[in-house]
């Protein structure tokens, strides 16, 4: 552990109102990232990886909530600061990629404005100027002839240019964190690899760090450092990339990465989605008792579905959220 | 399900316009046409006179009471025409699609193009003013909206399984529109014709003001008020009533209208009338 | 765009043409001579030499023929009443009509699309409940009972505008049609601007945009507003039709001198040949706005191209 943390998680509540009722989409969420670290967050869709990231990023609207807990930005408390402070660091500090290129660019504004109105909003430019940089901003994510593109409109462009559009708008004002919401499951195969490439090479250039979300257990394992695997609303392991491959400590995680085609196989590096475990993720309004897992998890005991699990330091390094981890 | 405010009001609203029509006999003082007195000519409202009297001595009360009758029925009669062609025409048109599509649709852009007041206006004159005249004026020129909506979800629901399922096990076209379409696309129809029917009601009020609507004497809420523009200076409560009575039935219907679509269509939250 | 102007206009054609037809046929078979309807006295050798005047002596399809053939010349017939050529008294009585639609036009969008938007920034609040019960008001109040009320009040009592008329065209006998005419459409915007504005705010590219550290309003102004004009502009197109439709009722309590209430006057004389052509050019001139507003489409939306 190397100093202050440049973000912080502590024991996240993420609330949901369903009609009248109130339950947590996420709970006792925690982890932390260092400057310049990698950091991803796996599982399946409904796991409460996303809402995680929003959350950090303050983009949660009703019904969801934050409902406890502490996020702290560089040691400053995000959920306490004005409007005003939170959208200083939103976009300037911490930046985002969404999933779906095709939506999440305006279709009726170019993309050049797009971009440039990160220069104006953080870094207090005109527009004039603001535009040259989106030409260099575009040029920096690799767009061939971006004098020319900054002009066009997003459906003129491929999904794999409109994610680098989007990575060039993430990453216009030098954020410390970015935070990459399944960036490439939209796009082609072959356009993945480039993307994922792109976004890992600006990174380490610039020293900001990324907090990668996926469902895909082998590309996250391929970005990042260390890796947290969520199930039903709570992390359930938390470990170093090549220890989650070599010895996953929680059934749910071993079940992951058995369903993995080869260990660190090319196959196994973005390509493959996670292949279902048996059983289906509770639906949040009605999570089980104990373990959430243990419906599923063929160690379960009694235990399991009646207390739930605290989280454990594992001697190899790492956490782990079981009654019978190894 | 939460009790929507608009739903209550504008069902309220329209319940009360229907008792008053339909409690006319009841309701009013006086005959709205036989009972002229020019004794009590120009009252203005009072205990005796709710609303006031007219220049022929008429008591405004007895004759917005009896305007409801017109309004209401015309209100509803033609947007059930409206939307019985409406749904007749687009079920089918998205139903069996080919040259019956493309002939539907050339009559929908047509509707389009012709101003819908426009076109029950030269209607009206064709016909002659009257109850009849202004139900089919009506009836016969506000149904493209209907037409356009149960056209798409017509097309929509075509290709799903169970109609599909419906056409295997040998059901007849009819049948099958009848029952396995036309119940799926209730719900907006419902939403549509109750906006409807609201602005019917303006319309009729529109073309009776025009002198071409109910023949007078019969009270309706337009013409009464077409009588009350002469007065306007001289007995300007004869202007206030059967205004009133127009805006808050067709206040309800749009409220109904409004609460009708949070329930029954509630992802069309764009597509306005 | 000049290839697409072109296309767009060949399309209209068949429209017009079957407005052209549906207009002629409603009144070639009205019921009822129309001459007998017009003239008291009921001299046979006097009416045959009227209809022999008016050409209604000739059966219906070559009436039909005659009727297209003059039309495409710009000739709408005489008037039975007045003797005048159709095409006169329309010209004279177009420039009044265009003039208050379009000052209710602009009226209700200047006043009604921000009003939306300023309701659904804060979707059940104050401002939002008060604008919507405003809204729905609007939409459910008689035109020309407003008017009625309007006249009232600013005209007779307050005395700041003239009650009725044209005058000499100046902007202070505008005011009262125009706000009478452009109340519903107003109203009408209102709403749609504000379901937009909501569906809008719930696309992904919003979210993005508040992710880039963007107040709210800044979101609206520059992400929202543009795409919410697209949809709003589909409403502005089909009101125009429904406008000049309800300036009929407007015009005629106004005693304004527009195509409308010539409609209106023409037809409660049975004035056939005034009727059709009234109700052609406002159908005209319904399709000229929607080819104009076609056209702006492209302006506003870049996703739709004039290939």
């Amino acid at each position: 552990m190397t100093g202050a943390p440049l973000i912080e998680v502590r024991d996240l509540r993420i609330d949901l109102d369903y009609g009248s009722r109130r339950v947590a989409a996420a709970e006792g969420v925690s982890f932390r990232i260092d400057r310049g670290e990698t950091f991803g967050l796996v599982g399946e869709s409904g796991c409460g990886k996303s809402i995680t990231a929003l959350a950090l990023i303050g983009l949660l609207r009703p019904p969801l909530s934050i409902g406890g807990g502490v996020i702290r930005f560089e040691g400053q408390e995000v959920q306490h600061l004005s409007a005003a402070r939170q959208r200083e660091l939103r976009g300037n500090r911490i930046a985002m990629i969404f999933q779906e290129p095709m939506t999440a660019l305006n279709p009726v504004s170019p993309v050049g404005r797009q971009i440039a109105e990160m220069f104006v909003l953080h870094k207090g430019k005109g527009w004039r100027e603001a535009n040259k940089l989106a030409v260099e901003a575009l040029a920096s994510v690799r767009v061939p002839a971006p004098e020319r593109r900054v002009h066009d409109y997003p459906h003129q462009l491929s999904g794999g240019m409109r994610q680098r559009v989007m990575i060039a708008i993430a990453l216009a004002c030098g954020p410390d964190l970015l935070i990459a919401d399944e960036p490439t499951t939209a796009l082609d195969v072959t356009v993945q690899a480039e993307i994922i490439e792109l976004m890992r090479n600006l990174c380490a250039e610039r020293g900001t760090a990324i907090l990668m979300i996926s469902h895909d257990l082998g590309l996250v394992a391929n970005v990042c450092r260390r890796v947290a695997v969520m199930y039903a609303g709570r992390i359930v392991e938390e470990r170093g990339s090549a220890d989650i491959f070599r010895a996953p400590s929680h059934p749910y995680t071993q079940g992951l990465v058995a369903s993995l085609p080869r260990l660190g196989s090319r196959a196994a590096l973005g390509r493959s989605r996670l292949k279902e475990i048996a059983g289906v993720v509770p639906a949040i309004t009605n999570f089980p008792d104990g373990c959430r897992f243990n419906p599923r998890c063929a160690q379960a005991t009694e235990i399991c579905r009646t207390i739930v699990p605290e989280t454990d330091r594992l001697d190899a390094g790492g956490l782990v959220r079981c009654h019978h981890h190894a | 399900m939460k009790l929507r405010a608009n739903l209550v009001i504008g069902g309220a609203l329209f319940a009360l316009a229907i008792l008053v029509g339909l409690l006319a006999p009841w309701l009013a003082h006086t005959d709205p046409v036989m009972d002229a007195n020019l004794m009590n000519a120009e009252e203005p409202p009072s205990w005796t006179w709710w609303f006031g009297t007219d220049d022929q001595g008429r008591d405004i009360y007895s004759r917005v009471v009896y305007g409801a009758q017109v309004s209401l029925t015309v209100g509803i009669v033609s947007q059930l025409i409206n939307s019985v062609i409406g749904v007749a025409l687009g079920l089918s048109a998205g139903y069996f699609g080919g040259w019956w599509d493309d002939v539907v649709n050339a009559l929908t852009n047509l509707m389009l193009a012709i101003p819908s007041l426009i076109f029950a206006l030269a209607i009206m004159a064709v016909l002659g003013p009257g109850l009849t005249s202004l139900l089919i004026a009506l009836g016969l020129t506000n149904w493209s909206f209907t037409c356009r909506i149960a056209r798409a979800s017509a097309l929509s629901l075509r290709s799903q399984g169970y109609v599909q399922a419906a056409t295997v096990l040998g059901y007849g076209d009819l049948r099958i529109m009848i029952t396995q379409l036309l119940p799926n696309m209730l719900g907006p129809i419902i939403v549509i014709g109750t906006l409807g029917m609201g602005s019917a009601v303006l319309s009729e009020a529109a073309l009776s003001f025009l002198g071409l609507g109910v023949r007078p004497p019969f009270p309706s809420w337009g013409s009464m008020l077409s009588e009350a523009r002469e007065q306007i200076t001289t007995a300007p409560w004869l202007s206030v009533f059967p205004g009133l009575a127009i805006f808050l039935t067709v206040l309800g219907l749009n409220l109904l209208g409004d609460g009708l679509r949070d329930i029954l269509d509630p992802q069309s939250r764009s597509r306005r009338t | 765009m000049l290839s697409f102007l072109f296309r767009r206009l060949l399309q209209t054609i068949p429209t017009v043409l079957a407005v052209v037809a549906l207009v002629f046929v409603l009144f070639s078979v009205a019921p009822g001579s129309i001459v007998s309807s017009m003239s008291d006295d009921s001299d046979p050798q006097v009416e045959l030499r009227m209809k022999q005047q008016l050409g209604l002596d000739q059966p219906v399809y070559a009436r039909f023929g005659a009727y297209i053939a003059k039309l495409a010349t710009g000739d709408f017939g005489t008037s039975f009443r007045t003797r005048e050529p159709v095409t006169t008294m329309i010209a004279k009585r177009i420039w009044p009509t265009l003039q208050l639609v379009f000052a209710a036009m602009a009226l209700a969008v200047v006043i009604g699309v921000p009003l939306g938007f300023v309701a659904a920034l804060k979707p059940g609040g104050i401002v939002d409940t008060l604008a919507m019960v405003v809204a729905v008001s609007g939409l459910s109040i008689a035109k020309f009972w407003l008017g009625l009320v309007l006249m009232y009040f600013f005209a007779l009592k307050l005395g700041w505008l003239p009650s009725f008329g044209y005058g000499d065209g100046g902007l202070k006998y505008l005011i009262l049609p125009a706000v009478t005419l452009g109340v519903s459409p107003m109203a009408l915007f209102a709403r749609t601007t504000r379901a937009a504005v909501l569906e809008i705010m719930t696309a992904d590219f919003v979210r993005t945009a508040r992710s880039k550290g963007m107040s709210e309003t800044r979101v609206v102004k520059w992400h929202v507003m543009r795409n919410a004009l697209v949809i709003i502009l589909t409403t502005v197109g089909l009101q125009f039709g429904a406008l000049m439709g309800q300036a009929v009722v407007v015009e005629k309590l106004f005693s304004w001198p527009g195509i409308g209430s010539l409609l209106v006057d023409s037809v409660l004389q049975r004035d056939i040949p005034a009727v059709q052509g009234s109700i052609l050019v406002v159908v005209l001139a319904f399709l000229a706005i929607n080819l104009l507003i076609d056209l702006l489409y492209g302006v506003i939306d870049p996703r739709i191209r004039y290939a």
